[in-house]
């Protein structure tokens, strides 16, 4: 693995460290027979996949980490250990909650993980149907968090929610609406303002922009840099494309077949990658 | 310990006390009756929390009060007074075979006055009357869970009961006030109850659910189909879910008044008809209101 020189940071308040997540066997010889020297991440012999192995990185509060590769190099996978959407097979999460506490994501039960995951740690997807209801309106989503959280007043509920929603440019007329008739652009707004209900420190996305119309995903990006440079949060924000990471993130790390090859700088790694995955990857997106 | 002749004598007399071969013709063997009670303790012991129990074949159709009768069953004895009544009427036809069934299978006898009763079964009402500690009330319910209209996942359902994760519960209410401007759901309207667990109300309308809150006696909830249990015991908190800043109200029609015996504060239902006229639901309640009101003139 390269790297560019360390920089001097605030305290982070997401670490992961030696993450890993295997579906299928594993015995000692998997790891040898998967990984970007071997062009793959699935082992020949056990059909087992390591989708992700020894991801290491930190995020202080006001960074934005991006995880780029290309389809299949275990973004997600990277995505949704943090999140607890499924179980790391190996090594830690370790997330700075507000009071201070530290606790490791992955070694908590399912019933902790999902109250961290109400004003601790909230999550973007691609679909906005994993992020939303969308048989409940766009209001009904955002009250969704603050009940969670529990807020019981209705009127401040609403008010809550109507500025959220103001603030993610979804129309204030369309609040009451069902999120099922919106289109993409919008969904994906109502999933920020939804996602942005507690204040958590930490907000994962997963490739938020990717399927939207270009000057659609144009505006959605606008304002997701916005909301990170004004609230302070600590981001990770996964994408195969590189004008997105670009566009959000101050560091960043490249994955290939489930490793990280390549980690530093955005504006560096875009500018002078030193892994040869990487520099295929921007002259990809160069050209 | 040597178990002479006599220490097994003493000891099934004891059991006979506990639980007394009383002829069940059928219904619910002595096996059912354990089974049943377990399941009342267990539901006394975690208030508002659905207890499975092997709901048995009865002679009513499931969902027409077999998990009352049940329950009913299982506690009833000989000294038992047993009164039964249908959208609190003692005379409906449900009521009446329901409460024939029980008191000719446990040798109970019957009432149709609250404060005699010892065991009340219920579709749909709370008797108005002040129900003593000594009193059991046991609710027929049709649909047990209160988030089956937020989840239809069975293990999602579990979990969110387990984690006390009612979110889903309060978005609804939240949307139904966002759409009506009141929260417009009538019966089985949800409650938190010793502050953890949400049960469904049902059957009863809203104006029977503050009378559960820190009430004296013992309710009892059977589902039939749905195979559950709960209970809300004696003195024990029951809050209806509402925002802070939304009132829970009960029904009311104002001006409204009982047409057989003018009581303005009891619950009241709408009888079909050209002109607009209101009886208490409550009959037996109705009748005695009736006589007490000739009495005085
Ligand atoms: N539940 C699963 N069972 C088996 N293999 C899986 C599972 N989920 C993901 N994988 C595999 O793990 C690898 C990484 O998948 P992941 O979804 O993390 O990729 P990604 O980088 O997010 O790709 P994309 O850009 O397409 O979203 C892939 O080979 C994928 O097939
Ligand atoms: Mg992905
Ligand atoms: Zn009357």
């Amino acid at each position: 693995m390269t790297s560019h020189s360390p920089m001097e940071r605030a305290p982070w308040v997401l670490k992961v460290e030696n993450l890993g997540k295997v579906f299928g066997p594993m015995d000692s010889d998997v790891l040898a027979e998967t990984g970007p020297e071997i062009g793959t991440s699935k082992s020949s012999r056990t059909g087992t996949v390591v989708a992700a192995w020894d991801v290491n990185f930190e995020v202080a509060a006001g960074e934005a980490l991006g995880v780029i590769g290309e389809s299949g190099s275990g973004k997600s996978t990277v995505m949704r250990a943090i999140a607890g959407d499924h179980e790391a097979s190996h090594g830690a999460v370790w997330l700075r909650t507000r009071k201070g506490d530290v606790v490791n994501v992955a070694a908590i039960p399912d019933s902790a993980r999902r109250a961290l995951r109400v004003d601790e740690l909230a999550v973007v997807y691609q679909d906005a149907a994993e992020g939303l209801d969308l048989g409940v309106t766009a209001g009904g989503n955002v009250a969704d968090r603050l009940t969670a959280a529990g807020w019981r007043n209705f009127a401040e509920i609403r008010h809550r929610a109507a500025h959220l929603l103001g603030r993610t440019e979804v129309p204030l007329e369309r609040m009451d609406d069902i999120v099922r008739q919106f289109s993409g652009g919008m969904r994906q707004r109502v999933q920020l303002a939804k996602a942005l209900a507690n204040n958590p420190p930490i907000v994962l996305f997963d490739e938020p922009t990717t399927g939207l119309d270009a000057s659609v995903a144009a505006g959605v990006l606008d304002l997701i840099r916005d909301l990170l440079t004004e609230l302070g949060i600590a981001a990770v924000v996964v994408s195969h494309d590189f004008s997105v990471i670009e566009m959000l993130t101050t560091r960043c790390i490249v994955m290939h077949h489930g490793r990280v090859v390549e980690e530093g700088l955005t504006d560096q790694l875009l500018e002078d990658p030193l892994h040869p995955y990487s520099q295929r990857l921007v002259a990809a997106a160069r050209t | 310990m040597t178990l002479t002749h006599d220490s097994t004598t003493s000891q099934q007399s004891r059991l006979e006390q506990l639980c007394p071969p009383t002829p069940r013709a059928g219904l619910i063997d002595d096996f059912a009756q354990r089974e049943i009670r377990r399941a009342i303790l267990t539901a006394i012991a975690i208030p508002g929390y659905q207890v499975p129990f092997g709901s048995r074949e009865m002679p009513v159709a499931r969902g027409w009060g077999s998990g009352g009768l049940q329950i009913t069953l299982a506690l009833a004895q000989s000294h038992d007074v047993i009164k039964v009544i249908d959208q609190g009427d003692d005379e409906g036809v449900n009521a009446v075979n329901l409460r024939r069934l029980i008191c000719e299978t446990t040798g109970a006898t019957e009432t149709s006055e609250p404060a005699e009763a010892t065991l009340i079964q219920s579709r749909h009402r709370i008797p108005e009357d002040e129900l003593r500690q000594d009193q059991i009330l046991i609710l027929q319910v049709p649909v047990p869970e209160p988030l089956r209209g937020v989840e239809r996942d069975m293990r999602e359902l579990a979990r969110m009961h387990a984690e006390a994760d009612y979110s889903k519960m309060w978005v609804s209410l939240y949307e139904d006030k966002v759409r009506n401007g009141v929260i417009t759901r009538t019966t089985g309207y949800p409650c938190l109850v010793n502050g953890r667990y949400v049960i469904a109300t049902t059957p009863i309308p809203r104006w029977d659910v503050p009378r559960l809150h820190q009430a004296p006696f013992l309710t009892l909830f059977g589902a039939g189909r749905e195979k559950r249990i709960y209970a809300v015991p004696p003195r024990t908190d029951v809050e209806p879910l509402t925002f802070t800043d939304v009132p829970f109200e009960v029904e009311s029609t104002p001006g409204a008044r009982c047409h057989r015996c003018r009581s303005e504060d009891s619950f009241l239902v709408e009888i079909p008809g050209p002109q607009s006229q209101w009886i208490c639901s409550d009959t037996d309640w109705c009748r005695r209101e009736r006589l007490s009101k000739e009495a005085q003139i």
